[in-house]
């Protein structure tokens, strides 16, 4: 359908000039005013009306928010730091290479220049696709708060579809990584419509490391994408694979586990119940891929 | 709704514009420059039609605010030419027959330089994965990714 009306509604663009500025206005204004960065999303909602939106707050270009770096303590990724910056980054194909994987089956090239990790974790979508790496890599995010900043893990930073812990002035500045486990080796599975380009019908990653502190000898990260109000981590399945030896009985078991913990919707891109038995498929097949790589 | 003074730099010449808070770059570059080239398809971020180089790198144009544009240098189809003579994608989509309705075309071929310009010889992959945001109803791609490798292979 051709849109005869590109327009956005109105409201006005604020530029602050540093985090404590953008933070002390975002908290004046809780309901009126959004932070943002490539706006890919945020511009999306606004269209369609699903927002209504004051004031728009880019945080872009503020100090403590533009570098990638990387260090013997891991990997850091400021908020504006682009998915196409994420996906050329050496640090990152080399030690994070589901981050890379996951970005580039992000829509396009031309929305990745403007796309970021922190804009898709914020925007807290249940199908983001750079989230369930970001989860099994064990990402923290770092929040900026003019009253305080903090800490806080990815695990635990979602609470519904498009909600999360952020309080009002909260700022993400950066998401950082630690160094993954020795040994480790990780799959991401996306399932879309077609192969490039569409959004999760069923997203699946996968990550997993010798571990002689548990039973199994292994460990795995599992996080679930398109298929619950929140991104999801299978906790269960991921329990099972750490105390029960493994073989191909336990990982069709961990995937019917996956299966399980999930509560898909029916929409345009899949019905529910096609979802969960992708969940099941594809659970088991990433386990399988990963702990062929592993043992 | 507050208006924003911005400098910017369009196909090589700098332009101050007074623009809303709500214009994207898309509306400025159409409406407020009249350099027309550059096409509104779905105004979501998903055809490509409205694609331009900002600073080097592509962006769709209907997702970006004409007010976080001061500074930046943007170049559009009509920035493609040089001295009267088209920019050797341009030649090859003519020659490959690439061009059916012609809608997709300016966004194509801006997606298409930015590959060349990133990677001087992709492989077919590379072309189709730097293309996957232009969407084309006419030709099929076939022939768009037959002048992008042509294109491609004279700059060896």
């Amino acid at each position: 359908m051709i849109n005869p009306l590109p327009g956005l509604p109105e409201f006005d663009y604020i530029q602050p000039t540093s985090l404590e500025e953008a933070s002390h206005f975002l908290a004046q204004h809780p309901a009126e005013a959004r932070p943002f960065l490539g706006g890919t999303d945020c511009f999306v909602h606004m269209r369609d009306g699903a927002w209504k939106v004051k004031y728009m707050v880019d945080i872009k270009n503020l100090d403590g928010v533009k570098n990638i770096s990387f260090a013997p303590a891991g990997l850091t990724i400021g908020a504006s730091v682009n998915m196409n910056q994420v996906i050329a980054s050496p640090d990152v194909n080399q030690y994070y290479p589901l981050l890379a994987e996951a970005a580039h089956s992000v829509a396009s090239y031309q929305l990745r220049t403007r796309a970021t990790i922190v804009g898709n974790i914020c925007n807290a979508s249940p199908a983001g696709d750079t989230i369930g790496a970001c989860i099994v890599y064990e990402g923290q995010l770092h929040i900026y708060n003019s009253k305080g900043s903090r800490t806080e893990p990815l695990r635990s930073f979602f609470t519904g579809p498009g909600k999360t812990i952020l309080q009002p002035g909260d700022i993400v500045t950066a998401i950082s990584f630690p160094i993954p486990p020795a040994g480790h080796a990780g799959k991401y599975l996306k399932l879309g419509r077609n192969k490039l380009g569409d959004l999760a019908i069923v997203g699946v990653t996968a990550l997993g490391y010798p571990d002689k502190a548990v039973p199994s000898g292994f460990s795995f990260k599992l996080a679930l994408a398109s298929v619950a109000p929140v991104p999801l981590v299978a906790t269960q399945a991921e329990a099972l694979l750490a105390n029960k030896p493994l073989s191909e009985a336990t990982i069709a078991e961990a995937a019917q586990l996956a299966m399980d913990a999930c509560t898909p919707i029916d929409d345009v891109r899949g019905g529910a119940r096609y979802r969960k038995y992708m969940v099941r498929n594809l659970t088991r097949q990433a386990i399988s891929d990963v702990w062929d790589r592993i043992r | 709704m507050s208006f924003h003074r911005i400098n910017v730099t369009v196909n090589g010449t700098t332009e101050q514009v007074d623009v809303p808070s709500n214009m994207t770059l898309l509306q400025m570059l159409r409406e407020k420059l009249a350099v027309t080239g550059t096409k509104n398809g779905c105004a979501a971020g998903e055809c490509g039609a409205c694609t331009v180089l900002m600073n080097g790198e592509p962006v769709n144009s209907c997702m970006v605010l004409a007010a976080e544009c001061n500074g930046a240098e943007i170049v559009t189809v009509e920035g493609l030419s040089h001295e009267n003579k088209l920019d050797p994608i341009q030649e090859e989509m003519i020659k490959a027959g690439g061009v059916q309705c012609g809608f997709c075309t300016p966004g194509v071929l801006i997606s298409a330089r930015a590959l060349l310009n990133r990677n001087p010889k992709p492989n077919e992959f590379e072309i189709r994965d730097a293309l996957v945001g232009n969407l084309c109803r006419c030709t099929g791609y076939i022939r768009i990714i037959e002048a992008v490798k042509n294109a491609a292979n004279r700059s060896a």
